[in-house]
C-alpha cells in the first residue's frame, strides 16, 4: 500500500503533524520523516507505479525513472538537511510550510502527467510562499506577496497552456515537447518563470533574502531546480534555451558582483548556476542533459551549504551586507571552513562537487563543436569564481576586521553544514555514484590531469583578478535596480501621479456633471414636485371657469 | 551659604592617560645624555578590540600567502608544456589559454559591473 502512494504526499501530511509534537519528538520526527520518503523515493520503480482516472483522463501521479529519482532524492535529502538546520531556530509553521513545499517538489518530479504536474506545481508555490511569510517581518510580507503575485502568473501561463495542449492533442501524458505552438509556449514560459530566467528574474533576489536564516535554505532548492527538472522532462534540445540560460549565465554573475547583501549575492548565484543548467538542456545531448541533472543535483547541495553559513552568520550576528561584515574566521571557524567549501563547490574547483557535474555542461558543448558557447561557458567559470567562490567568503570572514567576534551557531546548525560539506567533498571525490544514478550512461572521465591543471589555471588566475581589482569592488550601501524597479517602483508611482494630476480634473468633471444634472432636476421638480404649478389641486370653480372660457372661445371661432 | 563657599572641594587628580604617559620622553637628567627611547614592540592587538590579533591577518603571514599564491600561479603555467593540451577549437590550445583567459574575462567582468553600476545602482533603502 505504502508502496503505491506518492513519496510527496506523504512528506506534506507529514508535516500537518509537526505542530501537533513538542520537543525531542518533533525534532525527531522532522529528522525521521525526510529519510523515511527518501527510502520509498528509492524504491520507486519505473514505469507508472499510481494511476487515477479523473472523468475521461488517467492521471498517474507516480511514475519512476532515473531522472524523477535523481531529483526525488536530492529533494528527500535536502528536507532532511534543511530540517537539522532549522529544527531549533525556525518556527514550527516554517518547518511545517518548508516539508509542504519539499513534498510537493517531490511530487512534480514523480508527476507522468500534465494534471498532476500542474497540482503539485502549485502547491509548491502556497508551500515555499508561506515559508517567507513565515519570516513575519516588515520585509519579508510584501516580499512574500510580490513573490505569490509572480507564481501565480506562472502558474496561470502553465494552465493556460496544459489546457490548450489537451485539447489540441487529447492526452495529458508529460512528455518531450517543442516550443512550436501557442500551448508549448505558455507551459514554457510558465516553467521558465520558476527557473528565474529572464526578464522576470527579479523576483528570486527580491523574495528569498527576505526568509529567515532556515528558510532560504530551503527556499533555494526546490523552485528552480523542480524548474529545472521539467525543463529536462519537457524542452530537451530546445534551442531557445541556450540563449536565456546564458543570459542568466552573465545576469547573475554582473548583479552579484555589484551586490552588497550577503543573501542577494547568493540569490543571484542561483539564477547563474540555473543558466548553466539551462544552457545544458538547450544543448540537448545526453552529455548535456546528463550534466544538467548532475548539475541540479550537486547545485542543491553547494547552495545549502553556501546559505547555511550565511544563515548562520545572520543568525549569530544579526547582519547580512558585506560592508558590516568581516574578519569572522577568527571566531567561526567551521562555519567559515563550510562556506569555503561551499565557495569552492560552486566554482568547480578539482575535488568538490560542482568540478565532476559543470565539466559534463561544457564537455557537451565541445563535442558538439559549439564554440561560442564553449568559450562563454568558460569565461562564466571563472566569472562564478569571482562573484561567489571568492567575492561570498572574503567579504563575510574575511576582508577588514569588524571587530565582531560571534561564536560559531548552535550544534544542529553546525552538524548540518557539516554534512552538506561532507557530500561536497565526497561527490567531489567519489563522482560514480552521482553518475550512476543520471538519466543517461556516462562515460566521461573528470579527472584528467590536463583537465585539472587546465581548471585550476582558470579559477586561480581568475582569483588574482578579483584581489588586483579588489580596490574597484569596495562594499557601498546600494541595490542594483532590476525588472522589479518597475512593479515595485515605476507603476505605483505613475499611478500616484496620475491620481494626483487626473484627480482634480476628474474631481472637475464630476461636480460640473452633477451640477448640471441637479439643475435640471431641481427645475423638473420645480414644476412636478408636490409643491410645482403642474401638481397643484385644482378648486372646482376654476374647472367651471375654465370649461366656460374653452366653451366661448369654441363658440367664438364657430361663429367666425 | 558663605560656609559653603569657603569650604574648598577636595582636591581630585586628573586621570592619566597611558597612552599619552608612554610617549612623554623621560625627564632629562642633567650631566647625562638621555636615555634612547626603547623600539616600540608592535602590539598584537587588533586596533578596534583589544583581542590579540589572529595570526593570519598579520603583515607577515599575508606576505607569505602573497609569495606563496605567485609561486603556485606560476607553477601552473610552467607544467603547461608537460601535460597533453587538448585544444578543442584551436584557440583554446594557446599556451596557457586558460590562465589568461581566465585572468582577462574576470578584469573584464569588473569593468563591465562597474560600468553598469554607475546606471543601476541606487541606495540599498530606494524601495523603502
Amino acid at each position: 500500500m505504502i508502496d503505491v502512494f506518492p513519496p510527496g504526499l506523504i512528506l506534506v501530511l507529514g508535516a500537518f503533524l509537526v505542530p501537533f509534537l513538542k520537543g525531542a519528538l518533533r525534532n525527531t520526527w522532522v529528522l525521521v520523516l525526510p529519510i523515511f520518503v527518501l527510502w520509498l523515493v528509492w524504491r520507486v520503480p519505473d514505469g507508472p507505479v499510481l494511476t487515477i482516472a479523473l472523468l475521461e483522463y488517467t492521471l498517474t501521479p507516480v511514475k519512476g525513472d532515473s531522472l524523477s529519482r535523481l531529483f526525488a532524492i536530492i529533494f528527500s535529502i535536502m528536507a532532511f538537511g534543511g530540517a537539522l538546520f532549522a529544527m531549533r531556530q525556525s518556527r514550527v509553521v516554517e518547518i511545517t510550510a518548508a516539508f509542504i513545499y519539499a513534498g510537493s517538489a517531490i511530487g512534480v518530479a514523480f508527476s507522468g502527467d500534465l494534471i498532476s504536474l500542474f497540482l503539485f506545481w502549485e502547491l509548491m508555490a502556497l508551500g515555499s510562499t508561506a515559508v517567507l511569510l513565515s519570516a513575519n517581518n516588515t520585509k519579508s510580507t510584501p516580499a512574500a506577496m510580490r513573490y505569490l503575485i509572480m507564481h501565480i502568473l506562472g502558474g496561470s501561463l502553465l494552465l493556460f497552456g496544459i489546457v490548450a495542449q489537451i485539447s489540441a492533442t487529447g492526452s495529458i501524458d508529460f512528455i518531450a515537447m517543442k516550443p512550436n505552438s501557442l500551448a508549448t509556449w505558455m507551459i514554457l514560459l510558465g516553467f521558465l518563470i520558476n527557473a528565474g530566467a529572464p526578464p522576470l528574474s527579479a523576483w528570486l533576489p527580491d523574495a528569498y533574502p527576505e526568509a529567515s536564516p532556515g528558510g532560504m535554505v530551503f527556499l533555494s532548492a526546490f523552485t528552480t531546480k523542480a524548474a529545472v527538472y521539467v525543463l529536462i522532462r519537457g524542452f530537451p534540445g530546445a534551442e531557445v534555451l541556450v540563449y536565456i540560460g546564458l543570459f542568466m549565465v552573465f545576469y547573475g554573475i554582473i548583479y552579484a558582483l555589484l551586490e552588497n547583501d550577503m543573501r542577494r549575492i547568493l540569490a543571484y548565484s542561483i539564477i547563474n548556476q540555473v543558466g548553466f543548467m539551462v544552457t545544458g538542456i538547450g544543448i540537448g545531448t545526453e552529455m548535456a542533459l546528463n550534466g544538467a541533472a548532475a548539475h541540479a543535483f550537486t547545485h542543491i547541495i553547494y547552495k545549502a551549504l553556501l546559505l547555511m553559513s550565511a544563515g548562520s552568520v545572520l543568525h549569530m550576528t544579526g547582519k547580512r551586507k558585506c560592508s558590516d561584515l568581516g574578519g569572522l574566521f577568527q571566531s567561526m571557524p567551521i562555519t567559515t571552513v563550510c562556506g569555503i567549501i561551499g565557495a569552492l563547490s560552486i566554482s568547480s574547483f578539482p575535488l568538490t562537487s560542482g568540478f565532476i557535474s559543470k565539466s559534463l555542461i561544457s564537455q557537451a558543448a565541445a563535442d558538439e563543436s559549439i564554440m561560442i558557447i564553449w568559450f562563454l561557458l568558460t569565461a562564466a567559470s571563472a566569472g562564478v569564481f569571482l562573484h561567489a567562490g571568492i567575492k561570498f567568503p572574503w567579504f563575510v570572514f574575511f576582508q577588514k576586521d569588524s571587530g565582531l567576534r560571534p561564536p560559531d551557531p548552535p550544534l544542529n546548525m553546525r552538524l548540518a553544514m557539516i554534512f552538506f560539506a561532507a557530500l561536497c567533498i565526497g561527490l567531489g571525490m567519489f563522482p560514480g555514484p552521482l553518475y550512476a544514478l543520471l538519466p543517461f550512461p556516462v562515460s566521461y572521465v573528470p579527472y584528467t590531469t590536463a583537465h585539472v591543471i587546465k581548471m585550476l589555471q582558470l579559477l586561480l588566475f581568475s582569483g588574482l583578478a578579483f584581489f588586483i581589482c579588489l580596490p574597484l569592488m569596495k562594499r557601498t550601501l546600494t541595490i542594483s535596480l532590476d525588472v522589479d524597479f518597475f512593479y515595485r517602483r515605476l507603476f505605483p508611482r505613475a499611478v500616484k501621479k496620475a491620481i494626483q494630476v487626473f484627480g482634480p480634473l476628474d474631481r472637475a468633471i464630476r461636480q460640473g456633471v452633477l451640477g448640471k444634472l441637479g439643475s435640471i432636476i431641481n427645475g423638473v421638480f420645480q414644476y412636478t414636485g408636490p409643491k410645482g404649478a403642474l401638481a397643484r389641486t385644482l378648486t372646482a370653480g376654476n374647472m367651471v371657469f375654465w370649461a366656460i372660457t374653452m366653451l366661448v372661445v369654441y363658440l367664438v371661432m364657430y361663429l367666425i | 551659604m558663605n560656609e559653603k563657599k569657603k569650604t574648598k572641594a577636595p582636591a581630585v587628580k586628573k586621570p592619566v592617560n597611558p597612552a599619552k604617559a608612554a610617549k612623554k620622553p623621560p625627564a632629562k637628567v642633567k650631566g647625562k645624555p638621555a636615555p634612547k627611547p626603547k623600539r616600540k614592540a608592535r602590539p598584537k592587538v587588533s586596533p578596534k578590540n583589544t583581542q590579540p590579533e589572529h595570526w593570519q591577518r598579520r603583515p607577515k603571514t599575508i606576505r607569505k600567502l602573497w609569495i606563496g599564491g605567485s609561486l603556485m600561479l606560476a607553477a601552473l603555467v610552467a607544467v603547461e608544456p608537460w601535460i597533453s593540451s587538448y585544444g578543442h577549437f584551436g584557440f583554446d590550445a594557446l599556451f596557457a589559454f586558460n590562465a589568461w583567459f581566465g585572468f582577462l574575462v574576470c578584469v573584464a567582468m569588473v569593468f563591465v559591473a562597474k560600468g553598469l553600476g554607475l546606471f543601476l545602482k541606487r541606495r540599498d533603502t530606494y524601495f523603502d
